[in-house]
């Protein structure tokens, strides 16, 4: 009898300091995906930082959905869905943000490459002069 | 010399490019509207009446008729009492099933609202959370739905309420 009343104490001692782990861990996710995410009524503001009726809704609906297990993916998708790209601040890879995912990737190697040929012209021109 | 060309040209159009597209976004207009975004069927969604509080379910109440009507509501939307003597018009002109979603409103605010300008809707549904109105893919009050019943899909979405024009358009969907 000791036993049991020792293990239910010591299960309850641990839940009880789990609970709210998850819970912080809970509200912890609700902010960092309600910050990726754009509200549509107002201006430069997310959905994080807003306080209108559509955020606060959003917010709610966040929370409800991790409670229910669901992963980022799936909350961003499911309001993508109802709400269009425009809603998600870093939009998916998809054949519609192909081009704006890759474009500035294909600058920055374009660019690196056009430096690098630049640069090493030049020390090639000094090395052969030197050599001369 | 052809490879200075060459680089020239590359550079040159590379900017006119990044000049362009850039003149081009400038010239776009910023307001974003989910006005354009229907996805072509609706997807059932239940609540729970404002007055009986039993469970209504959109696919059984939508069967009566050839078209339903959703619209978004609040007592404390301005622009909602402006719209609902055409909402009104509409329910008793014309042969469609009306849903109201009651959005984020006081219960008895809501009621007395109904009571003092004429209950329009056929259904009334509570969505204090505002998660109906979510599913819905609407962002605000008020916001109205046209729906053909035989296959759920959304033929018109009207952000903002309900005027003349917009009535007519109805009208005209509903009359064909």
């Amino acid at each position: 009898m000791k036993k049991i009343i020792i293990l239910t104490n010591i299960i309850y001692i641990i839940l009880s300091i789990a609970n709210p782990i998850f819970a912080e861990e809970n509200y912890l996710r609700v902010d960092k995906v309600s910050k990726n995410l754009r509200c549509l009524i107002c201006q430069g503001q997310s959905i994080y930082d807003s306080q209108s009726d559509f955020a606060l809704s959003v917010k709610d609906l966040i929370k409800e959905k991790i409670d229910e297990g669901q992963n980022d993916d799936e909350i961003y998708n499911y309001l993508k869905i109802k709400y269009g790209d425009w809603i998600l601040y870093e939009p998916r890879l998809d054949k519609k943000t192909v081009l704006l995912w890759l474009l500035p990737l294909i600058l920055f190697v374009f660019g690196g490459l056009l430096i690098f040929r630049k640069v090493f012209i030049k020390l090639d021109k000094i090395n052969n002069d030197k050599t001369l | 010399m052809i490879k200075k060309k060459l680089n020239f040209l590359i550079i040159l159009s590379l900017i006119l490019f990044v000049f362009f597209s850039l003149l081009l976004g400038l010239n776009k207009n910023n307001y974003y509207s989910t006005e354009k975004i229907m996805n072509s069927k609706l997807e059932n969604f239940q609540g729970v009446d404002l007055y009986s509080n039993k469970n209504i379910n959109f696919s059984e109440v939508s069967r009566s008729e050839n078209f339903t009507l959703i619209n978004i509501w609040a007592s404390w939307c301005l622009p909602c009492k402006k719209e609902h003597a055409f909402l009104l018009d509409l329910n008793k002109n014309y042969n469609l099933v009306m849903i109201g979603i009651n959005y984020k409103d006081n219960i008895e605010n809501a009621k007395s609202f109904i009571l003092n300008l004429g209950n329009p809707y056929d259904f009334i549904i509570k969505d204090y959370k505002g998660f109906i109105a979510i599913e819905l893919g609407a962002y605000g009050v008020p916001e109205t739905y046209l729906i053909r019943n035989s296959n759920n899909e959304i033929l018109k979405k009207y952000i903002g309420p309900i005027n003349e024009k917009k009535l007519k358009e109805i009208k005209s969907i509903i009359k064909k």
